[in-house]
This record gives C-alpha cells, sequence and structure tokens, in this order.
C-alpha cells in the first residue's frame, strides 16, 4: 500500500504513461486520463483490495473496479499494468490492431484487469450495481468501485441506476466522479448544465463526499470517509473536483485535449514538466 | 397426418413463469429482474418464493440490463424480463454492450410480442425485435410456440451459458406440445409431409398445424416444421426439407425485414434454391384489436398459411 508521497510519484509516472501511449497511437483521451489520475492512482495502489495474480473477471474474493467513463483507457491500462495486471511493454500496442488494449476496454480480447467492456457512456454504474448485489448475494463483503465523467452524467441511466442503487440500499458500492467540468463540446455548463451535482446525488438518496481530486492527502482521506460509509445502508459517491488535462501546462483546464493526441514536440514539452518515477515503458 | 391435440388454451408468458421457477429452484444463481412488470411476465410464484434474489426495477429499463450484466459477471443467471419492445429496441444499446460484447450470460425474457399483442395498439405490438436480436453476435434467438415448449425453452436458456432472447406472447393460445427438455439450436419436426414446407416460429406453429390440416383436406401434404430456435438456425433441417418438398412457406409473427423468412431464404439461396412464400408482416405497424381479428387482418392466420402453401407450390 503506497503511502500519500509515494502515490504522488506514482500518477506522475501514470501521466507519463497516458501521454506517450496517446502520441504513440496518435488516438485517444488524455485529458479526462490526467483529469482522475490521482484519485484512481490512489484506489489501485492504496485504498482497493485487489490482486492481479488472483483476479478473475467475477471478482469474487476481491474489490471490483467498472471504468464507467470507457473512453480513459489512457489512464486504465496505465493502472492496470503498473500494478501488475499485464506487462507495461503491452502498453506500445494501445489501438494498434490485434492488440488486447482496445480503444475502449474490451473483454473480448481478455486482457486481464478488465471486468467489463464500456465506452457507451452511462452504462457502468448498472453493471457495478449488479455486481454488487451478487456479492451481497454471495455474503461476499468486498466493495464495488466504478468512476464516472461528469459529462457522462447527462445519460438518463446514470440517474436510473441511482434512483435503483438507493432504493435497494446497494452500500457496498463506492462511485467516483470526476468533476472536471469539460466534455468534448464545451464546458459542462455551457453544454448541457449539469449544475449541483453533489446537490442531485444527495436527492437521489446517496451518501456524497467532496473532495480536492488533486490533493493525496484530500483524496485518501475521502476514500476512508467512503469505506466507513459502506454497509450503513446508502450507496456511496464521492465527487472529485479536478481539472482536465492535470498535470501539463498546455492541456490543463480545457476540452480541446479530450479525444486528441499530442504531437511529437507537444509529448516531449510534458515529458518535462512530468517526473519519470517507474521506467517509461 | 400427425395429431397434435390442444390441452387447453395458455399463454406463452406463463410457461415462462413456470420455467422460471422450476429454472430458479433448481439453480439459486437464477435472479430475475423487471422493470414493473412482475405480473405480465408471470414472475409472481419466482418472487414469492425466492425474493431476496429477485429484483424489481422500476420502470428503467437500460439500468436494469446494465445490472443483470453485472450479476452476471459475478456469477448469477440474471433474466431481465418487459414487453417486447422495452427490452430491446429501448436498450439496444445496452443489449450489444453489455450484454452481446460483454460477453454476460444476460437472458432477455421478451413478452407480449408480435401483433397477437392486440387492443394495446402498434405502440406495443413489436414486429421487429428478432431481427434487431438476431444482428447481435453472440445473442441466441428463440420463439417458443406454446406454454409447453415456453417452459422447456426457459430452462434449456438459464442452463445455457451465453446470452439468449426468449420470445413468447400474451394471448391464451394452444398448448399442444409434449413435455420434454428444450433442444437450442434443434428444427422440431412436427409432421413429415411432401409437397410443401411450412416453416414457422412463435404463435404461428399452431396456425400452420391447423393449415396443414386443411390442405391435407385439398390433398396436399404439408410439412410442418417449428423454428423454435431461430438463432443459431438449424441450418441442416431447413435445407433437407426444402430439397425433399421443393416448395416454402415460412411464418412468423413478425415483420419481413431481419425476420425468420428473410434469414430462411438466405440460407436456400445460398445452398438449395426453391421457391419461397411469406407469412409476415410487411412493412408496416399493426393497430388496436383482437388478437385473432389482427391476424386475420395482416394476413397472418392458418388461411393464409394454407393459401401461401398453394401458392409456392404452382412455382415448382
Amino acid at each position: 500500500m503506497q503511502s500519500a508521497a509515494d502515490l504522488k510519484k506514482t500518477a506522475s509516472q501514470v501521466r507519463r504513461d497516458i501521454i506517450r501511449m496517446v502520441t504513440k497511437a496518435k488516438s485517444g483521451h488524455p485529458g479526462g486520463s490526467m483529469s482522475c489520475a490521482d484519485f484512481l492512482t490512489a484506489l489501485y495502489f492504496n485504498v482497493m483490495d485487489h490482486n492481479p495474480a488472483t483476479w478473475t473477471r467475477d471478482a469474487k474474493g476481491q474489490d471490483a473496479f467498472i471504468l464507467s467513463a470507457g473512453h480513459l483507457t489512457p489512464v486504465y491500462y496505465s493502472l492496470l499494468s503498473r500494478s501488475g495486471y499485464f506487462p507495461v511493454d503491452e502498453m506500445n500496442t494501445f489501438r494498434k490492431f490485434g492488440t488486447r488494449l482496445q480503444g475502449h476496454p474490451s473483454v473480448e480480447k481478455g486482457l486481464p484487469g478488465i471486468t467489463q467492456t464500456s465506452g457507451s457512456l452511462g452504462q457502468g454504474l448498472s453493471a457495478a450495481i449488479g455486481i454488487a448485489l451478487a456479492k451481497k448475494l454471495d455474503k461476499d463483503s468486498h466493495v464495488v468501485y466504478t468512476m464516472l465523467g461528469d459529462g457522462e452524467s447527462e445519460e438518463g441511466q446514470i440517474w436510473e441506476a441511482g434512483m435503483f442503487a438507493a432504493h435497494h440500499q446497494v452500500d457496498n458500492l463506492i462511485a467516483m466522479t470526476d468533476r472536471n467540468h469539460q466534455q468534448i463540446d464545451g464546458t459542462t455548463e455551457n453544454v448541457a448544465g449539469l449544475g449541483d451535482l453533489t446537490a442531485k446525488w444527495v436527492a437521489f438518496g446517496w451518501d456524497v463526499i467532496e473532495a480536492d481530486g488533486h490533493d493525496m492527502d484530500a483524496i485518501l482521506d475521502a476514500f476512508a470517509k467512503a469505506k466507513a460509509k459502506v454497509g450503513q445502508g446508502k450507496p456511496i459517491m464521492i465527487m472529485f473536483n479536478t481539472e482536465m488535462g492535470h498535470g501539463v501546462d498546455f492541456m490543463a483546464g480545457t476540452h480541446k485535449w479530450h479525444g486528441n493526441a499530442p504531437s511529437e514536440e507537444q509529448c516531449a514539452n510534458a515529458m518535462t514538466q512530468l517526473e519519470e518515477t517507474l521506467g517509461d515503458f | 397426418m400427425k395429431k397434435y391435440t390442444d390441452k387447453g388454451k395458455k399463454d406463452t408468458r406463463s410457461g415462462f413463469g413456470a420455467g422460471l421457477y422450476e429454472a430458479g429452484k433448481a439453480d439459486e444463481r437464477v435472479v430475475p429482474l423487471t422493470a414493473d412488470l412482475k405480473g405480465s411476465l408471470k414472475m409472481d410464484a419466482f418472487a414469492a418464493e425466492f425474493p431476496e434474489r429477485y429484483y424489481e426495477c422500476g420502470i428503467a429499463e437500460a439500468n436494469m440490463v446494465g445490472a443483470a450484466a453485472g450479476l452476471a459477471i459475478a456469477g448469477k443467471v440474471p433474466f431481465v424480463g418487459s414487453f417486447a419492445e422495452f427490452v430491446t429496441g429501448r436498450v439496444y444499446d445496452q443489449i450489444r454492450m453489455e450484454v452481446c460484447y460483454g460477453e454476460t450470460n444476460v437472458k432477455i425474457a421478451s413478452s407480449h410480442a408480435g401483433i397477437t399483442l392486440g387492443e394495446d395498439g402498434a405502440t406495443h405490438q413489436t414486429m421487429e425485435d428478432i431481427a434487431l436480436m438476431r444482428a447481435l453476435p453472440n445473442m441466441v434467438v428463440i420463439n417458443p410456440c406454446d406454454w409447453t415448449q415456453t417452459k422447456n425453452a426457459t430452462i434449456a436458456a438459464a442452463k445455457y451459458d451465453g446470452p439468449v432472447y426468449l420470445r413468447f406472447g400474451r394471448p391464451k393460445v394452444a398448448d399442444f406440445m409434449p413435455d420434454e427438455p428444450f433442444e437450442i439450436g434443434k428444427a422440431y419436426v412436427l409432421n413429415e409431409g411432401k409437397d410443401v414446407t411450412i416453416f414457422a416460429t412463435g404463435h404461428m406453429v399452431w396456425e400452420s398445424l391447423q393449415a396443414a390440416e386443411a390442405l391435407e383436406a385439398e390433398g396436399i401434404s404439408a410439412e410442418v416444421i417449428d423454428i423454435a430456435t431461430i438463432k443459431p438456425l438449424d441450418t441442416e433441417a431447413v435445407i433437407a426439407s426444402a430439397a425433399k418438398t421443393g416448395a416454402v412457406v415460412v411464418a412468423e409473427e413478425h415483420n419481413m425485414a431481419g425476420g425468420l423468412g428473410e434469414l430462411i431464404a438466405g440460407v436456400l439461396a445460398g445452398s438449395c434454391p426453391k421457391p419461397v412464400e411469406y407469412v409476415n408482416g410487411k412493412d408496416q405497424f399493426g393497430q388496436s384489436g383482437t388478437p385473432s381479428e389482427l391476424l386475420a387482418a395482416y394476413n397472418m392466420d392458418a388461411a393464409h398459411i394454407a393459401e401461401a402453401a398453394k401458392k409456392v407450390m404452382e412455382r415448382k
């Protein structure tokens, strides 16, 4: 289990992986991958009870994670490989023909660590709820985690799932929202007026914790609070306030890097801003 | 011809309810979910006996399919039940992503399919669902013909490891099939004949048997084959019968586009070209009416099947 200081170093490498993967593939989604990189690094290297050596898709005997915002494969694949689910070098194949590292998560290709395919937004929360229900039936006390984008929360299914989880007291579920305020067409407020997402989840009957998604101590504190609420009768949402493209000056705070690859020069520039801590793939 | 006796009119959705109960009793992994249609889908018996593993989802089908996928990932055998329209068209993306591409062991229980839904009208008379479900890789498509076969097909679907679309209906219809284990992928030859083959699915199977009796009275020997599993199609049985009789009618309570008729015509065109007539819906929606009124008005009853048989024999 990594300390906050170590997690920051790991997150720096994860951001390097994200940018290098997307640059090599000449496509992919770096902006959102970087906004959730800190708290998902904390999830994989500190919070979640998981073991790549014994992992199976059914998530029996372990915590489970579903990436609902499926386009964020750069951060997902970096975390999985750096955790030991598959060789780090395989990141070189991201989005290439024949790869297990498909543009969006695929179970068909059999990449270890992928619990469910995703990419059509708004669906991962429901699948996470299903796994959580099964864990209750099986008396498995492990927790199910999932991460939503804030733009993704415009999907109606998210709110169907929100209502269902509260009604059925799915209290072994910790969802996270990456509240980076950006989506493809602009800011979330200009595109769809998401408004006060925290108040909306509270109104739907969830326990909601808000935290700075780039402050590692605050992130760990939020997860600790969330874990303490498991089994208390309500599903749990952590609203992580973040910045799209966080960590690289020319990518930060704009929707323009939602789904665009940096040039070689831009990648080199970004590398000067992110410390290499675990060795590049 | 072989005689089939109607043991009494029963709805196929009740056959589903009976099969679900039996499958759930035998296997505690079986977990039904419904979107406010427990009564219509006849899940009451299961819900009463196994309330801890029955999920009422409210009128929210997209989440229902997603939650079912999650349950399946974790080793359960979920059945999601609603009306045909709401468990296909409304949730096509969820079925494609979470169930078929996601390779999850989810069963789609689709009731009130076809025009025999009746009085609710065209909004609910789904005549396109077979096309939608057939198009999805990994999906098995089953459309049983009566109460008994629906019960046994439900039990077979629960045992099968993979996505299944199970289609059944609302009205009470003849219950005539023997009570035997259902074989997924098998075409059931209900009557052997030599002049024409009637391939039928769902409610049209009984209509086809009635048509065959009428044809027999006119000296025509009709083979009747129940295509209970539309995908994977028993192509061997289809080709063998078409080759034998040389003339084919396909009867289904579904529109032409993407239905069993096009499927069989495609198979025959590739291997054994024979004339084909279609008893089905055309490029159209239905309307309110009783099931029998609608079947007659939309050319999908025994009389139209017999007429199609005579017509196709002239094209030999």
